[in-house]
């Protein structure tokens, strides 16, 4: 029962990281009607800055986070200006996804460059020994703990914005019709810049969260997570705020739940037959909308 | 208030808008008529800034706006409600009409405006928490009038607001219209329905794939022959 409790709060953890990658993608999505495939190394370049500033400069951990989301959203709104938006309106949305490859295929060469294909071991950001419950039977992490909160301000920070700021009502515009937004006096292109500043400085959170919960880090570090927060964000209804949430912590329990009673080398094709069914049986997602049409 | 001079817009190679020139005054309902692909849309996209034009001039209030990005029209004094209605269909009918008012800052005077906006549209505000892409089609005309209307503009654009709506809802659509315009709020309307749209516009322009066929008194157009034969199948 307290294996099963470790293997669930762990996978909550793990699934928070996913939610907050998912968060980016599905903002993304939503506002910009692109899938932004370069998202997951975003989270790369983030963790090596946060290593560059941490292990090389010996900057405060958190400071270091601080500064990488900065870079991460400069990083974010550079991405969009350079390689997205001159090919906004272009007949194919096909364009834009494989740049988005592209833009990925060079931020991990980039990383490969400058930090070489050798494993860079993260010094945990987060210092906190943790909890023991049941006389030390059950030991959760700090890492885990801070995970989980962290994901949580970062949805509550999130809603407020979205439901609360004019930004935030211009981001909900944008995304349903970016033409009549324009009429209401809303820049369309500001809109969707901000869109990207925000996803790709959560992308440095999540690296931060991910390198302290798995400290090893190289070029490909964001491809994976980067994938399955895809993965989540579909299942949750790609698009959907609460969605992203809600796909990353699902994805989280079960992938974690499959390494302890399944198998650990299954874990992936698991994680990823989900996108499948879910493609296969509820392409909307979990809380997706069905697109309305009324003439 | 309003002049389009020698106007020409291209998608791609084909010519939409073959160069043409017309005017609204202050005070008037001026209506833009013809078939379906005249040219008519493509006209009000290029004066608020969703297209751009290819050559000639747009003057807006003594202001050259040919330039003018889409979002920078609408605090100059200019809504658009476009074809379709384009509501925001997954916020409520209050959420839209302040969307409206998005670049106002004057808080009160939008307070007095959403009650003016009730006022002439009694439905929305029994619906006013209500989704809108939950609303019937001629609910969502009002609501994208009401939209346009937050904004507190000098002149609204409006694209074919009649369309796809029974014909009670077009009488009433066009009877508030008529009540923008009693309010000193001038009009630009493009519309199929060439009747309706005449009896209640001062003047109007016919358009034929791209050019200026007819312009005049829409009272002496309603009793044209060509018109009749043409648009008002009679």
């Amino acid at each position: 029962m307290l294996n099963f409790l470790t293997y669930l709060v762990n996978g909550i953890s793990l699934g928070s990281i996913y939610a907050i990658i998912a968060l980016g993608y599905t903002m993304v999505y939503g506002i910009a009607k692109m899938l932004n495939f370069a998202h997951g190394d975003v989270i790369m370049i983030g963790s090596y800055l946060i290593y560059t500033f941490m292990v090389t400069g010996g900057v405060n951990p958190l400071l270091s986070v601080l500064l990488a989301m900065v870079c991460c959203t400069v990083l974010g709104i550079v991405t969009e200006k350079v390689a997205y938006k001159p090919l906004r309106g272009a007949s194919s949305s096909l364009a834009v996804l494989i740049t988005a490859i592209g833009v990925s295929y060079l931020l991990q060469n980039l990383a490969l460059l400058i930090f070489t294909a050798n494993p860079k071991s993260f010094s945990p950001v987060i210092t906190w020994e943790g909890i023991s419950l049941f006389d030390g039977e059950l030991r959760i992490q700090g890492v885990t703990i801070v995970t989980i909160i962290t994901s949580l301000i970062v949805l509550v920070c999130l809603q407020l914005f979205i439901n609360r700021t004019r930004q935030g009502q211009a981001m909900i515009a944008v995304s349903e019709d970016k033409g009549a937004a324009a009429l209401m006096g809303i820049n369309v292109n500001n809109t969707i810049s901000l869109t990207f500043a925000i996803g790709s400085g959560l992308a440095a959170v999540a690296g931060a969260l991910l390198c302290s919960a798995y400290p090893n880090l190289t070029p490909y570090t964001g491809a994976m997570p980067g994938i399955k927060a895809f993965v989540a964000a579909v299942l949750g209804g790609i698009g959907s705020i609460p969605g992203a949430m809600i796909g990353g912590l699902t994805l989280g329990v079960i992938e974690s739940l499959s390494k302890r009673y399944i198998s650990t080398q299954l874990a992936d094709a698991i994680v990823f037959s989900i996108l499948i069914i879910v493609l296969l049986v509820r392409p909307t997602g979990l809380l997706g909308k069905k697109i309305q049409e009324k003439v | 208030m309003l002049k389009v001079e020698n106007l020409e817009v291209n998608y791609g190679m084909i010519k939409a808008i073959k160069g043409i020139s017309f005017s609204v005054e202050k005070g008037e309902v001026v209506a833009l008529i013809g078939a379906n692909g005249a040219g008519k849309t493509t006209v009000l996209h290029t004066i608020t800034g969703l297209l751009s034009a290819d050559a000639g001039r747009i003057e807006f209030d003594g202001k050259d706006i040919t330039k003018t990005p889409a979002h920078k029209i609408v605090s100059m004094g200019m809504a658009h409600v476009p074809e379709g209605r384009r509501v925001f269909a997954n916020l409520s009918v209050i959420q839209n009409l302040r969307m409206g008012a998005f670049t106002r800052k004057d808080k009160a005077e939008i307070e007095k405006n959403l009650e003016m906006v009730f006022a002439r549209f009694p439905r929305l505000k029994e619906r006013v928490n209500q989704l809108s892409g939950t609303l019937s089609g001629g609910e969502q005309q009002m609501l994208a009038m009401g939209r346009a209307l937050m904004s507190n503009p000098q002149i609204i654009l409006m694209d074919e607001p009649s369309m796809g709506l029974s014909p009670i809802l077009v009488n009433e659509i066009f009877d508030i219209i008529g009540k923008v315009k009693a309010d000193g709020t001038t009009v630009l309307l493009v519309e199929q329905n060439a009747k309706k749209a005449l009896s209640i516009s001062d003047r109007a322009y016919v358009l034929e794939t791209g050019r200026i066929v007819l312009t005049g008194q829409a009272s002496e157009l309603l009793n044209n022959e060509e018109i009749k034969k043409a648009y008002l199948g009679e």
